[in-house]
């Protein structure tokens, strides 16, 4: 495997705590990611790509909250990361079978194709052992790519405000999609957002009253700005609905930022997992 | 043939079917002295299952009307299952079960009695043939490979069962066999394609010998099986809380055809058998397969309507023949002894995954399974004496 050989790669951790949540949300976020690992946390990637629509995926969990063994060892000292390509449905079925796991153990191996070896031990009535093992294939993607998969920089946002339930708005928008392939996300800094499509015959607009608006990072901006006033993205509805669906349990906090025709950021955190997701504005 | 069902055992005759129709497309419906069986068979003869339910699972079992043939028949799979295709509504409604095939006017009739004395007539089949039982030896006289056997251990079942839900669901194909340290080995099977850019996840279960009543098996050995049938049977195993054992041979010295595989769930009052084909080659340890059967031969492919040539017995007498041809083939056997205690390692995890060194893909196998032992070898001299009377032309199904 030409792509292999530079890579250093035993990297193996423990789970203490198993949390198949994250990865059927990423699976359902994303078919295909990239994993980067480092050593006090792994993220999971979806790079803004043409082929995502230009959709783009930041998702962190800090290790020390979920492993209590993690050992790695990346490239070099200067790049102590690894990032691996894998399909993310493997991740999270392999993942499923660890709900009732004694152990789990990830590693990372060279099993006639690079993969990350997940290895589930089963709880058991009797002292027996039983063990289940899943092979992930995986793609190392090579240090030049590594740029392209940085941590997006956020934009100072026009407005920001807290998301209402977001089961909520995923029955909302499911409606909305027979009716029309985009999406008027609005919002202002009165704690007030709206969900509108418009087709020739028929405009239909969903409204949030009292959502709250996060404290602004510059006082100024925030002053300047006229409450009332709406800042909006024009976007692919099918965009926010494979948002919306990978969101089984309602978050700790979520926050959506938007830059006037431009980008809808985002912002969730399930306890100790935070997902950024960015939508473009439909051009 | 009249019999009734009562209680919980209706729905587990529900199980049973629903089992039998992940396999074959008809039924097979035969009232035997030691019980009622019911048999399938697949469209490519590669897999066969077997159901007997003994007299003391009914209520009521009559094999056949005073003084006349017991008839047995042969009936769409769909029919017959759509009678119980909710099983939870058959658990919540359905008190009774009765089930009678009338010779005359050519019926399998199910009739279900509900509570609150609501009668539903389930169904009125138009069996495709129905025929008297013909005196042929008897499906169960077939013989069982014994090289190796296993015999999970109850909790164990249902292990199987959840070991095989992170499959894919496109997955074909399961190689069950004994690695290193006497483990059981379940695993995905994925074909080798030089140019499959896209490489599939593999997922292995192992499982220790302490989770099995018996394990006779020799180091190495290992079998490769379709899984959409093996799921049928661990379904309804687990649910049913029954004894389940698996007997397979492995190639020998002087043959290298591949042998089915038997799986038999037991209790007291059902017996049920799985006998599926297995791949012509199986090797745990390496993807190297080698290529040891001879090409696959043709088989004739009977017509479905006429009884008498698609007979489920002569395809079990055929077993028996192959039985015979190789039976003097010098057959592995390690007993287990209960005595025997796993190491003391911290994790049957083997830590030289990483430095395995990497192995050539071998040539790839050939696809189809072997079905030999169905129909295609048998002799002359072993076919049933004649077609029997048919009693009902066949029909083009449900009335």
């Amino acid at each position: 495997m030409p792509h292999w050989a530079p890579v250093n790669l035993p990297a193996a951790f423990l789970l203490h705590s198993i949390t198949p949540g994250v990865s059927n949300m990423i699976a359902k976020l994303a078919k295909t990611c990239t994993l980067r690992i480092s050593p006090d946390k792994l993220n999971f990637i979806l790079s803004d790509k043409v082929a995502n629509g230009g959709v783009s995926m930041w998702c962190e969990l800090e290790q020390e909250n979920f492993f209590s063994e993690f050992q790695m060892e990346g490239v070099s000292a200067e790049n102590n990361e690894i990032y691996l390509e894998l399909t993310s449905e493997n991740l999270s079925r392999a993942l499923k079978t660890a709900q009732n796991a004694r152990a789990l153990k990830i590693k990372l191996t060279n099993k006639h194709f690079p993969c990350l070896t997940v290895s589930i031990e089963l709880l058991s009535v009797s002292n027996s052992s039983r063990v289940v093992t899943h092979d992930i294939p995986i793609r190392v993607i090579p240090r030049k790519l590594w740029k392209d998969l940085q941590e997006p920089t956020v934009p100072d946002a026009d407005v920001s405000i807290y998301l209402p339930v977001l089961k909520t708005m995923k029955s909302i928008v499911e409606k909305m999609k027979n009716i029309s392939n985009h999406l008027i996300i609005e919002a202002n800094l009165n704690g007030e957002l709206n969900l509108k499509i418009e087709t020739e015959l028929v405009c239909v607009t969903t409204h949030f009253k009292d959502l709250g608006n996060p404290p602004s990072a510059s006082e100024d901006a925030s002053q300047a700005r006229n409450p009332e006033q709406m800042a909006e993205v024009r976007i692919d509805i099918r965009r926010l609905l494979q948002f919306l669906a990978g969101q089984q349990v309602n978050p700790t906090k979520a926050v959506c930022n938007i830059m006037s025709n431009k980008i809808v950021h985002f912002d969730l955190l399930h306890e100790d997992v935070s997902l950024q997701y960015f939508i473009p504005a439909f051009s | 043939m009249k019999c009734l069902v009562t209680g919980g055992n209706v729905k587990v005759l529900g199980k049973a079917v629903h089992s039998l129709s992940r396999i074959g497309d008809e039924l097979y419906l035969e009232p035997l002295e030691d019980g009622l069986s019911l048999r399938t068979v697949n469209s490519s003869r590669s897999a066969y299952a077997c159901f007997l339910f003994a007299p003391l699972f009914f209520q009521q079992y009559q094999a056949a009307t005073p003084g006349q043939e017991a008839l047995r028949c042969k009936i769409l799979m769909k029919s017959f299952l759509a009678v119980f295709r909710s099983l939870a509504m058959v658990e919540k409604t359905v008190e009774r079960c009765c089930i009678s095939l009338n010779g005359r006017n050519s019926r399998l009739v199910v009739q279900l009695h509900c509570r609150y004395g609501v009668r539903v007539p389930a169904g009125r089949l138009r069996p495709s043939l129905v025929l008297p039982c013909a005196p042929c030896p008897r499906a169960k006289q077939m013989p069982t490979p014994v090289s190796v056997v296993l015999r999970p251990i109850p909790d164990v079942v249902s292990v199987l069962g959840e070991a095989v839900q992170p499959f894919p669901p496109t997955l074909a194909e399961v190689t069950l066999g004994i690695g290193s340290g006497r483990r059981v080995i379940l695993r995905s099977y994925q074909e080798e394609e030089a140019d499959r850019t896209v490489k599939a996840m593999v997922t292995e279960m192992s499982i220790g010998e302490e989770d099995f009543q018996q394990l006779q098996a020799q180091e190495g050995v290992a079998i490769t099986f379709c899984l959409k049938e093996f799921r049928g049977l661990l379904t309804f195993a687990e649910s049913a809380n029954l004894s389940l054992s698996i007997h397979f041979d492995v190639p020998g010295r002087t043959c290298h055809l591949p042998r089915p595989a038997i799986f038999a769930i037991k209790d007291s009052l059902l017996d049920g058998h799985f006998v599926l084909a297995t791949m012509s080659e199986s090797d745990l340890r390496s993807p190297e397969l080698h290529r040891l059967a001879p090409p696959l031969q043709a088989h004739s492919t009977p017509h479905l309507d006429d009884f008498a040539n698609d007979d489920i017995d002569s395809y079990m007498i055929a077993m028996e023949t192959t039985a015979d041809i190789e039976g003097s083939r010098a057959v592995p056997s390690v007993s287990f002894s209960p005595g025997h205690q796993p190491p003391a390692s911290p994790g049957p995890y083997s830590e030289d995954n990483d430095t395995e060194p990497s192995i050539e893909p071998g040539t790839p196998p050939p696809k189809k399974f072997r079905s030999l032992f169905f129909g295609s070898i048998l002799a002359p001299a072993h076919s049933p004496p004649g077609p029997s009377p048919v009693l009902a032309e066949d029909s083009e199904g449900e009335g």
